[in-house]
């Protein structure tokens, strides 16, 4: 957990944030994808880091494994085959995860007070103690990231490793990297080396190398050095223009009223739910919702959002957030 | 390695091929990644599959497994043609003008003198014309047509494009591109470096593709230079300490060869491994194998061995034939020849090809004696694990015995890299159980039957008696003891030239401190200089990189003498200055009258170039080697042939009229294997097996993260052939070839191109190892029940890289 001196903003909140602070420069995670051979060694190094590890999968198939982001796989490789204009195949191998924006879909989404915050080095990060796994952040977030846990019904994702990074340590994933495709500094230090990548890059042919860095999003703390900047959707469906969906923007805004009225009425239903039906097994954060009944009456009528939503990322993933 | 890791960093052209780098050495190939970046340097693979260190090349070019030897010898002929040769290296660093007997000849893809019968060759011709005194004679107009460089390039007559496209499979477009990206390097300021591992070695031709390889880099200068060599990316942590240290049955400690039947007597072996110069006043280091041997006898055997007794030459067996190699073994264990069979850190049911066949010998032993840190499949061959080890115990009776040792990470040593380097580690965690250190193990067994000897006597106890072993605990040797007495010591007073250089009971400084006189005590002559008077020099950390191209003397300790760059004197002309400012490693200091610069000078320190010594010092001719003279069993220069099993019905394409030559005639095989071979008709399509990232051999399917990471058994097939056989991403297939089946999750890719070899459509399969029926991730089979049961002719390393499979829709249900 980082110092709470430095959020900058909380989800659900409307208490000002500390200002003691400030002299906090913004941190970046870059990632080179063209210098990514794909060896996983930082999905080891995040499961280790973090303690946490997934059932052993199958294989599908691909090199994907696991399959897709769960709630103990933070990061995984993406791999594409894509024929190129000149026949040449590339193999795109994009490392996965939270993209850490400076513009939170999922914070602007979550209704849970103080459940997800933004530190003042831009890393969005998940208070899970304070999480109602009504799975918001996942209608809120424009890269498909949050995974709700079936057994804590919590959601989670990377957190570039705020605990490290705020003892002055890199993420897991970074110190891990054998090529140092991940690269880790301060926000500025890492446009500049993205810079020389990129000038690299195109010297080797790849006309359209370039930074991703999305605005919709205001920006991200976690970045990509793509060989075909013009075309994200070619890694795995990154997004062109990600932004915040009008649906969640707009529960923040005019609409709050309602979707606040709404929330309580499925509250109320939910606790009608518990009175009729008892309570479920897991234990859930009772003081925000009461008990659990309702929290699963919650999700189960407001996961659909997601669907019927116009935003929706160039590819989701096959695997629906549990 | 010639060169090292870091020096990767100096290429300008960087060629991976018959190997994965980025897949299998993820962290070494970081150093491929400084090259592109700061060095601007071209990486390139050829490779049958697009794989991960072609995902982030330059350049990738498909070839069809197998032909590494035509694409490298047309390589050779255009670079002949073309002149982009390395003109003033070639000329005075190699054998090129070097005139070769009159006796020696090919023809239609045989050399002169076979043998049919034994499948070999009488090599008498295989020699250079010598003049009286034994010295090679030399035309350096390069004119003689009887000159090495004028055969090579007569040999590689029919290697063109044209053909070596036939062969490979590659188109000529993109052969033509990476000929001439490493053509590029024969100017004397830029070089190439190769990479190559498994892919290489692991086939009936594997040590000439490589030798090949090494010929490309002698005409092209880039032996000896930063960013060149030819370098081998080994397959273990410390599988070059096991060469190193002689763990091949045909190899004494240090590369010195074992003796064999016809050298009963000291003087002949001795003689047979001198090699006297053959040009005037050449280094030929071996001349010392004198002080090599007698120091590491005085190793073996203490006091007992003394000049009289031929320092106990008659101990030590005698070869009666090539190489007890692990082919060999098995066949022999098939017969029920072996009785009892010991596997350290070995699990032959999973490493040898032909599972059914590993499987029925191991049955035939009375015991099996397994030392691993793991549950190994061969310590449980036995056992019924369904369709993937069917088996019935009740008709096995060997006995088995685990006897758990420490894992790496337990344990206290030296590991010896890729690039020679000893690396001291130290133990990180004590061990689980009754664990035990494999040294403990082994001196445990070794004072017991000692013992054994000892009171009941036996056909030959001498050498088991005589044996020194003054350990402090004589069954737990301790790492410090067992690697000081690799260094050596001076068991007497040593002098040189009447001075004394060593006293009694110190380290050895060097290799050149030791004596033919039982002075001097070595078990392993190339470690000399690892743990000296100064300590443990394998245990230094100071990566201190005075002229900043990577070459951290301080850091741990490399053989030999420290030299990280073989040859380097060839990095300078031949007065000494070095062929370019942005090669200089090593160069003539005139002031000082000594070779200096940024490497130990692999050569003698203070020889003046004007001596004439050549760069290449373990060599007798004191240059490279473009004729490999006797060395090779196939013959001195590489030629390509088919692996046991090809794909290709017309055979041999360079010598379509000739069936003897189809696959490397000098191979060994056993005849019940030959029946084992497959044909093209039943088995149509060209099988290779390969390592993955996520994983390190049978060992880490025990580990929960790599089981995560990499859950289940698959095999990979290109998308015409998944459009061919119906299969789809996902599906499950059948594969099998004539030794057994498996069964496995398809992979269905674009990295796996059909290609075109004479008129025919080959398809290649592509076969992860990994899995097996113990362990977290999920069972599957034993990839090796797929692979032929043939080696290499001179090293007999299994050809599990080139086979034939037919591949099926599997209907059988799938996952189990």
């Amino acid at each position: 957990m980082s110092n709470p001196q430095n959020i900058l903003r909380r989800s659900a909140t409307t208490t000002t944030p500390p200002q003691g602070r400030h002299e906090v420069e913004p941190v970046a995670k870059l990632i080179d994808v063209s210098r990514c051979i794909g060896c996983k060694a930082c999905q080891v190094a995040c499961m280790e880091w973090n303690d946490v590890r997934d059932e052993v999968g199958i294989n599908g198939g691909t090199y994907n494994n696991p399959t897709d982001l769960t709630e103990n796989s933070w990061t995984v490789m993406r791999f594409t085959e894509h024929e190129n204009e000149q026949g040449d195949l590339e193999w795109l191998i994009r490392k996965d995860g939270c993209m850490h924006c400076a513009d939170p879909g999922c914070l602007t989404a979550c209704p849970a007070p103080g459940a997800i915050v933004q530190y003042a080095n831009g890393i969005v990060d998940f208070d899970s103690d304070k999480c109602i796994g009504c799975g918001y952040c996942v209608t809120g977030c424009p890269f498909d990231i949050p995974r709700i846990s079936e057994r804590d019904s919590k959601s989670y994702k990377c957190t570039l490793c705020s605990d490290r990074v705020s003892v002055g340590l890199e993420p897991a994933c970074v110190k891990t990297c054998p090529t140092g495709c991940i690269e880790f500094g301060s926000k500025a230090d890492m446009i500049t080396r993205a810079e020389q990548r990129v000038t690299e890059l195109k010297g080797r042919g790849f006309a359209e190398a370039g930074l991703y860095d999305p605005a919709g999003v205001g920006g991200t703390h976690v970045m990509y050095v793509l060989h075909h900047a013009d075309k994200p959707d070619l890694y795995a469906g990154l997004p062109e223009n990600p932004s915040i969906s009008p649906f969640v923007s707009a529960w923040k805004g005019p609409a709050k009223p309602i979707m606040s009225a709404i929330i309580g009425i499925t509250a109320f239903a939910g606790f009608m739910h518990y009175l009729t039906k008892g309570p479920k097994d897991e234990p859930l954060d009772e003081e925000v919702f009461g008990p659990e009944g309702e929290d699963a009456y919650l999700r189960e009528h407001t996961l659909s959002a997601p669907e019927t939503e116009p935003h929706e990322p160039g590819r989701r993933s096959d695997h629906e957030p549990r | 390695m010639t060169n090292h890791w870091v020096d990767i960093r100096n290429a300008d052209v960087i060629l991976v091929m018959g190997g994965n780098a980025a897949e299998a050495h993820p962290v070494g190939f970081r150093w491929v990644t400084e090259a592109k970046e700061h060095n601007n340097a071209q990486l390139m693979v050829v490779d049958p599959r697009f794989t991960r260190t072609a995902s982030v090349a330059d350049f990738y070019a498909p070839i069809r497994t197998g032909t590494d030897i035509a694409f490298l010898g047309g390589l050779i002929r255009y670079l002949i043609d073309t002149d982009q040769i390395q003109r003033e290296y070639v000329l005075n660093y190699t054998d090129a003008a070097l005139l070769v007997d009159e006796g020696f000849g090919f023809e239609d893809g045989l050399f002169d003198n076979y043998d049919a019968e034994s499948r070999s060759y009488d090599k008498e011709h295989w020699v250079y014309q010598t003049d009286e005194d034994g010295f090679a004679l030399r035309d350096d107009t390069l004119e003689n047509p009887r000159c090495v460089y004028r055969l090579l390039r007569a040999h590689f007559d029919a290697y063109t494009p044209d053909m070596v496209s036939s062969i490979c499979g590659t188109p000529v477009d993109k052969i033509m591109r990476v000929w001439e990206t490493l053509a590029s390097t024969a100017t004397p300021d830029r070089t190439t470096t190769l990479l190559y591992a498994l892919g290489w070695t692991q086939h009936s031709l594997g040590s000439q593709i490589i030798r090949t390889a090494g010929m490309v880099q002698l005409l092209l200068g880039n032996i000896g230079l930063r960013g060149g060599g030819v370098n081998a990316l080994r397959g273990h942590s410390n599988i070059q300490g096991l060469t190193d240290l002689g763990l091949l049955s045909n190899q004494l400690t240090g590369y010195i060869a074992a003796p064999v039947d016809d050298e009963q007597d000291l003087d002949t072996f001795l003689t047979a491994r001198r090699r006297a110069p053959l040009q005037p006043g050449q280094v030929s280091y071996w001349q010392n194998a004198d002080a090599f041997f007698v120091s590491l006898m005085k190793a073996w055997y203490g006091d007992n061995a003394r000049a009289h007794n031929q320092w106990c030459y008659d101990w030590l067996p005698k070869l009666d034939k090539p190489l007890y190699d692990i082919l060999d073994t098995f066949e022999r264990m098939s017969k029920g020849e072996i009785y009892g069979y010991f596997c350290q850190g070995f699990n032959p049911l999973a490493a040898i090809p032909n599972k059914a066949k590993v499987s029925r010998s191991l049955a035939k032993l009375r015991y099996l004696v397994s030392i691993d840190p793991l549950n190994t499949e061969t310590a449980e061959f036995w056992r019924n694990a369904g369709e993937y080890n069917d088996v019935d115990p009740s008709e096995i009776q060997t006995e088995v015995f685990r006897l758990p040792a420490l894992s790496f990470a337990e344990d206290e040593g030296s590991t010896v890299n890729s690039a020679r380097w000893l690396q001291w580690h130290y133990a990180a965690a004590s061990g689980p159980g009754e664990a035990r250190a494999d040294t403990h193990i082994l001196g445990a067994l070794f004072t017991r039957v000692r013992e054994l000897y000892a009171r009941d006597g036996g056909a030959f106890p001498d050498p088991i008696l005589g044996m020194a072993w003054n350990y402090k605990q004589p069954d737990e040797p301790s790492p410090e003891e067992l690697a000081r007495e690799y260094n050596g010591r001076a068991i007497s007073d040593v002098y040189l030239d009447g001075q004394l250089v060593r006293r009694m009971g110190e380290q050895l400084a060097g290799f050149g401190e030791l004596r033919d006189d039982g002075s001097t005590a070595s078990g392993c002559w190339i470690f000399a200089g690892s743990w000296t008077e100064a300590g443990n020099q394998m245990a230094n950390r100071d990566n201190a990189d005075p002229y900043g191209i990577g070459q951290t003397l301080g850091w741990a300790w490399s053989w030999p003498a420290n030299r990280r760059i073989l040859y380097n004197r060839a990095s300078a002309k031949l007065d000494g200055t070095p062929w370019s400012e942005r090669k200089s490693l090593v160069w003539w200091d005139s002031v000082q009258r000594r070779w200096t610069g940024a490497d130990i000078p692999d050569f003698p320190v203070d020889s003046a170039p004007t001596r004439g010594q050549m760069p290449f010092i373990m060599n007798p001719e004191g240059v490279g080697k473009l004729f490999a003279s006797q060395g090779m069993a196939e013959g001195p220069f590489p030629t390509h042939y088919e692996p046991l099993e090809s794909p290709v019905p017309e055979g041999n394409l360079l010598f379509p009229r000739n069936d003897k030559v189809r696959y490397n005639p000098a191979a060994r095989v056993f005849a019940q294997d030959l029946e084992m071979m497959g044909t093209w008709e039943e088995y149509p399509y060209a099988a290779t097996t390969y390592r993955l990232t996520e994983h390190f051999h049978y060992w880490t399917k025990h580990v929960h993260l790599n089981a995560i990471v990499q859950p289940e058994q698959f095999v990979e097939i290109g998308e015409a052939l998944g459009n061919e056989l119906g299969i789809k991403e996902g599906d499950w297939v059948r594969v099998s070839s004539k030794r057994g089946y498996i069964r496995a999750v398809a992979v269905v890719t674009k990295r796996i191109k059909a290609i075109t070899v004479g008129d025919r459509i080959v398809h290649q399969v592509g076969i992860p190892i990994h899995w097996g029926f113990l362990g977290l991730a999920r069972k599957g089979f034993l990839a090796n029940t797929l692979t032929p049961f043939v080696g290499d002719a001179n090293t007999q390393t299994p050809e599990f890289k080139s086979f034939l499979v037919n591949v099926e829709k599997d209907t059988s249900g799938g996952r189990t």
